[in-house]
Parts: C-alpha cells; structure tokens; sequence
C-alpha cells in the first residue's frame, strides 16, 4: 500500500484497526522524501538532520502518531530551527514552541527535517531561502508559493501527511492556493505563538497545511487553545472542529466582494473561482455581491505595519544570544557586520523600509496612518459580516508564477498577496481550499472567511465545497 | 515623499545593517517604488479614525506573581556564539 498518499485521518482509522503501525508509517514517508525531494526542495538540511524527533511523551506508538512537518521557524528543542537564514545557522532552540509541545502531548511524531520557507518569512514565492527555491509540485518550474512554500510543497508531493506553517500576510494561504491543498489562518488568537520566531506580531498566526478539510479540523483540535506564554492568546473554549464536518450549507449567507473580481485578476482564475461559487449556490447556499472599498488600501498598508514590527523583531538577531557572529573590536561595528551577512535581500529591503516607517519625522506619515487606515479595513469587514455569515474570494489573482519572474520586482510580489492580506489585518480566520485548475494544469483555490472564532463556519462551507468535488483528491504526477 | 541615499544610508546605521555600495544603489530604486505606491494612503481621510494597533479587545493581561520553572541558564547558553563563565560576551562596550 501506498501509504505516503494517506491523509492523516486515513492513517489514524489504519492505526486505531492495527493495519499499520507508526513505523511503517514513517519509513513510508521517510522513503517518499528519499524519492522525490531532490526535486522539491521542501525540506531543509536533509544531510545534516536525523528524524522523527524523539517523543519522550509518548515513547509508545499512539492512534495519533502521525508525522507532522513543521516550517522552519517554528522552535523544535534541541533540532536546527533556522527560519531559512544564514544569521540562526546552527541555531538549536533550548524550548519546543507551544503547538510543538501540543503535539507531542497529543503523540503525534515530529519530523526533525523542518520545511523551507522564505527568510523570516518574508515573501510570497519560497525564493528568499538561503537553502535555495522549493519547486511547485505541479510543475518544477514554478514556485510553490510562500512564505510556507515548502510545508505547502510537501502536502502536495505526499511527503508530509501534514504540516505546520506560519501565516503573517497570506503565507499559508497562497501556497496552499498554489499547490492544491487545503491551508487556514486560524483567527488572531487562537493558537499560541510562544516559540514562533515572530515576523510580525500584531498579524502572525500558527495554522495547517493539509491534504483535505477533515485534516484540517483535526490538526486545529490539537494546537489551538490558551497558552499563558503567550499573551495574545485568548481564552476562549476550543470546540471539536470535526463537529462542523457537515455536508450542508442550506441556508449559508456568503458575501462575494466585488473588489476582489476586477482588474489585476487572472481571468481563468475569475472564470474556476466563479464556477466554485455557483457551486455553493447550486449547494444551497445564499450568495450575494457585498463590498470591502477600502480593499485597494489593504497591501500598502500592511507593507507598512508588517515591515515596521519586523524591523523591531529583528532587532535580536544581533550576534550576542544565538546565531551567526561576525567579529568586531568595536560592539556597533559587530552588529552591522553580523546583520549585513547575515540577513538576506528582502530581509534587509524589510527592515530598512520598517526602520524608516517608524523613524523620527515620518512616523505620523507612514505608521499611524496605517493603523488608521488598517482600523477602516477592519470595519469594512465588520459590516459586511453583520449580515453574512462568511465571504468568498479567491486566494490569489494568478496560478503559480514561474521561478524567478518577480525576484527582482519586489512591489509585484508584493502585490500576489492582495487577497490575503486582509484577514490578517483584520484578525479574522480564513482557509483556501482547492477548487479547480487552469489549462495549464496549475491548481487555484479559493478563500473562505468569516468572523473572529468561527473557524467552524469556514470548515463547514469548506467540507461541503469539498464533498461535492473532485479537486483534493487530484495529485500532481512526479 | 522620496527617499535617496542618504536616506537610506542614515536608516542602515539606525537599523544597525552594514550594506554594500551594490545594495545601497538598488534599495534606494527599489525603496521609492514602494514608498510611491504606499502614498496612495495619502487619499484617504484619516482625521477622524482611530488607530488599531492590535485587533482582540484585549489590553492588559495580568497574572499571578507565582514563581514557576523558566529555562535553566545554562541552556540559554550554550546557544550563545560566545560566553564568559554565565554570561553572554561581547565586545568592550564602554571606553
């Protein structure tokens, strides 16, 4: 049997009627990575890094213990965690970051390779790696998105069962757009960042990639919750996301913004995402036009706030705790030099712009202005959702763009998260499920969103789409 | 606004990141475009509006002063690039 093609609840009904054990499991997989990585590129340091992370919890197979891939900034104790920059080379955390200690509680297996990703997370395409580009599963020439490109690649090339990554501005939305898979934002608050390497931390949340809805639900059971190490998170009652496993939207109030079908959108990605939506109609479904006009501001705005609250998370990478050094007689001196090797282009291109946008004389012009406009966008959403119960759009304006065709332009790359974005500035959870493919056979998804802590609406709307269509079982040939 | 060189130059030193003639020249082309595109801000009117820094209606989040584990020193350590004893080290930092 094919194991590696499983989906984790597949392989948890297998392991539960002892068809399988948890070894077979994961020499299955270890052996699919063996074959086709080489290719994708998805995990990092593959000659250095042993695995599965030891579960000392659990030292017993469990009915839970599938492997999980986790992105390469979030902190696995004692295992290189990296965020895919040459300044935390080396770097082994001294702590598991919460969702880590989760899973290991709940037995599931980490694997000890870490996915790739974007420095820092910064970026749309998984180029910015200083292990080089992950390839799309779909066609090697092309990127998988990003910045969880390579926890995204991995589900889609059946070399994760699933996986964890980091979503700031899109980033675990698109790639899974990309890469026909299933990916959610969880709502700001709801799964503890503690030992996520923050990017930004007014818009930064933790949240799974996996091959189908179902998983989805399941890996949010296990992660989500209060965590006093992080204040951020809110203490609301975690409910069994498998409940909202419902094949039924009879009755599902859905907004569809306008702003989001007019110019910049890749009119085969138009024609899928509106064939979804008459989907959900023909579903039973109740779908109206609705508008978001403050929309067009959404990715200015938040190349402002996310860039500024990066530069000050940065601030830490400065060769004194952990990391790369570069040696210096003279202590300003060693900080430049470290930073100046040790960060990358965009890494250095985020930090100066998020410098100026909080330095003295343009504070008011840049930052408080965008935190104003951010509060429009949020009650832009605000309205529409007091009368719809979720919004439909689609998770990125094209299919996969080719290797390399926006290094270079960082304004148009900037621009392929123009549907993302917004969630994040607004707190809110939103998933991108697969709903069709292009004639090029490169997969599109599309978004679903609702209000703060109804991640259950959007598995509900998301199960139905995906039970009553072929998309997520369709796998890329490799 | 427009951003040059010195600009640019000014806030590298501020964000303490050394930068090569190479990267100075692109960032600065790079920079103005951005910062071009982000003045579409500029056409809204913001007079009235508050600021949201943070999205929860959460502000203050408080708990009780009860000592618990944190991590032990030794093994925020032994990740440091060097130390001295059971302290980070780094260069002289007053003359």
């Amino acid at each position: 049997m094919e194991l590696y093609k499983l989906t984790a609840h597949e392989l948890i009904d297998l392991l539960k009627d002892k068809k399988v054990t948890q070894q077979e499991i994961l020499d299955c997989l270890i052996s699919r990575v063996g074959s086709v990585d080489s290719k994708i590129n998805a995990y990092v340091r593959k000659d250095t890094v042993s695995y599965p992370i030891p579960n000392t919890q659990y030292p017993i197979p469990t009915s839970n213990g599938i492997p999980v891939s986790i992105k390469d900034n979030i902190c696995t104790e004692g295992y290189n965690t990296e965020c895919c920059s040459r300044i935390l080379e080396g770097f082994k955390p001294p702590y598991d970051a919460t969702v880590i200690a989760k899973l290991k509680n709940a037995g599931a297996l980490i694997l000890g390779l870490k996915t790739n990703m974007d420095e820092f997370a910064f970026g749309s395409s998984t180029e910015n790696s200083c292990f080089g580009p992950t390839h799309n599963p779909w066609d090697l020439e092309r990127v998988p998105g990003g910045s969880s490109g390579g926890s995204a690649a991995a589900v889609a090339a059946d070399e994760a069962v699933w996986a964890l990554g980091s979503d700031t501005g899109g980033s675990i939305r698109q790639p899974a757009s990309f890469c026909s898979i299933v990916g959610l934002k969880p709502t700001y608050g709801r799964v503890s960042r503690y030992g996520l390497i923050a990017f930004a931390s007014s818009l930064d949340q933790i949240g799974p990639l996996t091959k189908d809805v179902t998983d989805s639900a399941l890996l949010m059971n296990i992660i989500s919750g209060k965590d006093n190490r992080d204040s951020t998170s809110v203490d609301m009652p975690v409910p069994d996301y498998t409940r909202s496993l419902y094949n039924d939207v009879k009755g599902i109030k859905i907004g569809m913004p306008k702003e989001y079908f007019v110019e910049g959108i890749d009119p085969e990605v138009k024609k899928i995402v509106g064939e979804a939506i008459d989907k959900l109609k023909t579903l039973g479904a109740e779908l109206k036009e609705v508008s978001l006009p403050h929309t067009e501001y959404a990715v200015p705005v938040y190349y402002i706030i996310a860039t500024a609250e990066a530069s000050s998370n940065l601030a830490r990478f400065d060769g004194v705790q952990y990391g790369l050094r570069v040696r210096d007689k003279n202590i300003i001196d060693m900080y430049k030099k470290t930073r100046g090797r040790g960060f990358g282009q965009e890494a250095k291109r985020r930090v100066i712009l998020g410098t100026f946008a909080l330095s003295h004389g343009y504070y008011d012009a840049y930052y408080l202005r965008a935190l104003k406009v951010r509060t429009l966008i949020k009650q832009d959403f605000d309205k529409v959702f007091s009368d719809f119960d979720c919004i439909v759009t689609p998770t990125s304006p094209t299919p996969a763009f080719k290797i390399g065709e926006k290094v270079n332009d960082p304004l148009k790359m900037y621009l392929s998260d123009i549907y993302t974005i917004s969630a994040n500035l607004a707190g809110i959870p939103a998933i991108s499920i697969p709903c069709g493919f292009s004639k090029k056979n490169l997969p599109v998804g599309l978004q679903i969103l609702a209000k703060p802590f109804n991640e259950e609406m959007l598995f509900r709307v998301a199960y139905t789409y995906e039970q009553n269509t072929p998309w997520h079982k369709i796998k890329p040939k490799l | 606004m427009s951003i040059n060189k010195d600009t640019i130059k000014n806030v590298a030193h501020l964000a303490r990141i050394d930068l090569t003639p190479e990267e100075l020249e692109t960032l600065s082309v790079q920079l103005k475009d951005i910062l071009d595109f982000i003045d579409k801000l500029k056409k809204i009117d913001i007079q009235k509006i508050q600021p949201t820094s943070h999205i929860l209606p959460i502000n203050n989040v408080f708990r009780d002063d009860i000592p618990g584990d944190s991590l032990p020193y030794n093994k925020a350590l032994d990740v440091a690039p060097e130390r001295k004893g059971n302290f980070f080290s780094v260069p002289k930092i007053i003359e």
